[in-house]
């Protein structure tokens, strides 16, 4: 009993520290000046508009995109879960796409391709042989586009998860009942799929109010409160910026207590058969317009990978005003081998995003461990600690992690690590504890505790169980949690751009700063190789993942 | 106190969860090589006897012994007991050889050996060849017997067995019976194993334990808890039997005067035995009975219903006070409806069981 108590205090006392400590002292710094209590940064932050307009551009922003990605997503998922036509296998290649992009990396896509010099841009300029970029990718409209596009895959996924778990037989009982095909999606289906759509648009909502890179990129004069916060941080207003992170994270708890609050209405779907199958579209005309439709929307989905391509093969100032590049090479990519001052980033970000796997895997073992196997006390409290940081956008994160680490004073647990090569692994681990341990603590429910039983009884202690059982049937759990935490570490740019160093610069910081020096091709060359570490990662996980 | 020559010995176990008493002041002791089924309906603590013999639970007052050594605080990893369990619990991602191999690595046996052991307990379980397989590739009782095989390839000193059985096929539940049974008993291992059906523990136990709310009813030879039940619960629960309220008129010796319906009977006394005159319940086999056209020793009552069992029938008789008798007879005896009466059988000793009233 005692080790077992011994533990979950240890667990509790680091994820205390870890996430729950930095967070706290937001607040606290929010709350005072010169070393005294004061409601002087709050006071700024009502007193501004600019304040409230951004927290409001965040709030309206981020339902715009849920509203925006499920009306993209759900009906396709829809039109590919129910109906058969040819080229529907391969929109269901194509339609994970959007994920291999880092958030940074799909947002520069967007901006080589629809950008006012982007590539679109040149071909408009080109034909109609206008002096002027014809539009300006900017503002509101270029940020939700970036977001419909990145987070109508959750939509899809859900909904088409939703559906295959429907019985045939709840549309064969809804058609015995003399229901027509839409009351019986009106009443029956979208009843069923409401804890899949909630889930969906939590996600969604979370994922877009924590948005970054995109405002960040194309906002001009429209902010949100992650660029107001960064803006506010490097204006050197702290007081101010940690009144800002407070409050996006009161919206972000109280989007996530709303969305909690429609999930836990729970709709027992109990069947066991087997979603129908796609019925193949009879009329050949419509079968023509849905095929043409799955190749377009393939084509509108892969342009973003296919510009960045492009331009990475583009060398340095070659391409003006023609409408296609006149010349491709490999320079950029050989800059990016031969140049250690550039090769850098990419080595600095593979070794913090595998240390921060690595660690945030660990955490969510022993987590796992201890709640799930063991049921220590305080079991949920450390569930709830792990899961926080998802519920709170990363900028928050960034900042509370940079208030807490940049102290010396080892009596209140605050050290100097800020500046340190430790600090970014340290905030990218945060950042992955709901992943690793939403994964692996699935995995441990999944896994017969008779198991650990049997393999006591067989004479193995603790440490050959967990070696020679838990772990390798764990190994789906681990490599999923493990891959989408790394994927997530390496092309993170929201919680590296308050951190990083110029020793420790991530690749992303790489991509901003050749952004600005207007070298797009080595910008697009990192895109380029952070999207196939990405896809590789991924393709990775799902395929030994799903052997094992 | 001397110590208790026998191998393994449960003294006075209790064990609580919150209010819950699932193991209240429970003795009881096994011989070496003796197989003891643990039998009682759900919630009578059978289970979380045979946890705290494995270890995986710890008793609030109690000990276990093994061979004298007291075992009841040893964590599971060093008790050297064998468990199959419910659902077998066979490692999925390890074939059939490196599970029955699990419990022998780590002993400084050489390579040689482990594969010598693998390859016995394999074949005590008749699945020589199966080494290689994958674990979803096996039928359903193939899996118990890797289970088997697994739990004994450690020669554990005692083996524990959670409901060997409820998984597999009614059909081949009972050829696997005696299959576990023989082969027990020339491994020689000491054996508990849980069951709630009552053909099981009759077929596997030498003995059978019969719980209820915790607490140990009786333990004794199927014969035994047959024909001596010890109270009402075992009566009922232990093979088939149905009960009328009578009254003793008195006791002589070896037999009882009763009266049931206004009729009185004259049954076998159990040895030893004098039941106070006055109000009881009596437990009576179906074999124990027989019907008879209506007569005056007989107790008339109304056929009200009939089970076919293949040999013979089990009849249902209403007496005019609204209770019921069960009463086994052949099949064409009688039909739903008639008038009957009911007799004691004439070799009724070992199904007839007066009991006192108020006790359930």
């Amino acid at each position: 009993m005692r080790p077992r108590t011994a533990g979950a205090v240890a667990l509790i006392a680091l994820l205390l520290w870890l996430v729950a400590y930095p967070l706290v002292l937001t607040l606290v710094e929010g709350l005072r000046a010169d070393g005294a209590w004061t409601l002087e940064h709050v006071r700024a932050f009502l007193a501004r508009p600019t304040e409230l307009r951004a927290l409001w551009g965040s709030l309206w922003i981020s339902v715009a995109s849920v509203v925006l990605a499920a009306a993209i997503g759900v009906p396709l998922a829809l039109l590919f879960a129910r109906y058969d036509f040819p080229g529907r296998r391969l929109f269901g290649t194509v339609v994970a796409l959007p994920a291999v992009l880092p958030p940074l990396v799909g947002v520069i896509a967007f901006l080589f391709l629809y950008g006012e010099s982007g590539f679109l841009a040149h071909l408009v300029r080109h034909i109609f042989a206008l002096e002027e970029a014809p539009w300006r990718f900017q503002g509101a409209g270029a940020i939700l586009l970036v977001h419909a596009y990145s987070m109508y895959v959750y939509f899809y996924l859900f909904t088409r998860a939703g559906l295959a778990s429907l019985d045939a037989s709840v549309y064969e009982a809804a058609a015995s009942l003399g229901a027509g095909r839409w009351r019986t999606f009106r009443h029956v289906v979208l009843p069923l799929l409401r804890p899949h759509l909630a889930g969906a648009a939590m996600l969604t909502f979370m994922t877009s109010l924590a948005s970054f890179s995109a405002p960040y990129i194309f906002g001009g004069g429209f902010r949100v409160m992650t660029t107001q916060i960064v803006a506010t941080r490097l204006n050197g207003d702290d007081g101010l910026a940690m009144v800002e992170t407070v409050s996006l994270t009161i919206v972000a708890l109280v989007g996530l207590w709303l969305l909690r609050r429609t999930d836990a209405e729970d709709v027992v779907g109990g069947s066991k058969g087997a979603a129908p199958r796609p019925a193949p579209v009879a009329s050949g005309v419509l079968r023509v317009a849905l095929t043409s439709l799955s190749v377009i929307l393939a084509i509108v989905l892969l342009l973003p990978h296919f510009t960045l391509l492009l331009v990475s093969f583009v060398p340095l100032g070659t391409w003006t005003t023609e409408a296609l590049p006149p010349a491709y090479s490999t320079v950029n990519y050989l800059t990016l081998i031969h140049d250690p001052v550039r090769a850098r980033p990419l080595g600095n970000s593979l070794w913090m995003a595998s240390a921060a796997t690595a660690a945030a895997l660990l955490v969510a073992l022993a987590a796992g461990v201890l709640t799930v196997r063991r049921r220590a006390a305080g079991a949920r409290f450390i569930e709830l600690l792990i899961a926080l940081p998802w519920a709170v956008p990363g900028t928050v994160f960034a900042i509370a992690v940079a208030a807490a680490f940049s102290v010396d004073s080892p009596a209140t647990l605050r050290l100097v690590l800020v500046g340190t090569i430790w600090i970014l692994p340290l905030a990218y681990l945060i950042r992955n504890l709901p992943i690793t341990g939403r994964a692996i603590l699935a995995g441990f429910r999944r896994l017969d505790p008779s198991l650990d039983e049997a393999a006591a009884m067989l004479g193995a202690g603790r440490w050959r169980t967990l070696r020679r059982i838990t772990l390798p049937l764990l190994r789906p759990a681990l490599l999923a949690g493990g891959t989408l935490a790394f994927v997530t570490a390496f092309g993170d740019f929201v919680t590296s751009i308050m951190l990083y160093t110029y020793d420790t610069r991530p690749v992303s910081m790489e991509i901003l700063s050749s952004l600005r020096q207007s070298d797009v091709g080595v910008a697009a060359a990192y895109g380029v190789v952070l999207m196939l570490v990405s896809a590789f990662v991924f393709a990775l996980g799902a395929d030994r993942g799903s052997a094992g | 106190m001397p110590a208790d020559p026998r191998y393994l010995v449960l003294e006075r176990l209790s064990r609580r969860f919150g209010e819950v008493v699932a193991v209240d002041d429970v003795s009881l002791g096994l011989e070496a090589g003796e197989i003891l089924a643990l039998l009682g309906p759900s919630g009578s603590g059978k289970t979380t006897i045979l946890r705290l013999l494995a270890g995986f639970e710890t008793p609030d007052a109690g000990r276990v012994l093994v061979a004298g050594e007291d075992v009841t605080r040893l964590a599971p990893v060093s008790r050297h007991f064998g468990m199959v369990f419910q659902h077998y619990a066979l490692f999925p991602h390890l074939d059939v050889a490196r599970n029955v191999g699990f419990g022998l690595e780590g002993r400084g046996l050489s390579d040689a050996d482990i594969r010598q052991r693998i390859h016995e307990s394999l074949a005590l379980v008749d699945l020589s060849g199966y080494d290689t397989r994958r674990i979803g590739q096996l039928s359903g009782g193939q899996q118990q017997r890797v289970a088997l095989a697994r739990a004994l390839a450690p020669e554990p000193r005692v083996l524990l067995l959670d409901e060997p059985l409820s998984n597999l096929d009614p059909a081949l539940r009972e050829r696997t019976r005696r299959e576990i049974r023989d082969l027990i008993h020339r491994v020689g291992t000491t054996t508990v194993f849980v069951t709630h059906e009552q053909d099981e523990a009759f077929d596997l136990g030498d003995r059978v334990a019969v719980l209820r709310a915790g607490r140990l009813e009786q333990c004794g030879t199927p014969e035994e808890l047959y024909e001596a039940p010890a109270n009402a619960f075992v009566a009922g629960f232990v093979g088939r039997s149905s009960a009328v309220p009578v009254d003793i008129i008195g006791a002589s010796g070896a037999s009882v005067r009763i009266r049931i319906a206004g009729v009185e009977w004259e049954i076998p006394n159990r040895p030893g035995e004098r039941p106070e005159p006055g109000p009881a319940m009596l437990h009576a086999r179906p074999e124990a009975l027989w019907l008879r056209e209506p007569g005056p020793d007989a107790v008339p009552g109304r056929l009200t219903g009939r089970r076919f069992t293949g040999g013979g029938a089990v009849f249902q008789v209403t007496f005019a006070d609204g209770h019921t008798l069960e009463v086994s007879a052949p099949p064409g005896a009688a039909k739903p409806g008639d008038q009957v009466g009911v007799v004691p059988s004439r070799r009724a000793g070992g199904g007839l069981h007066l009991f006192p009233a108020d006790a359930q």
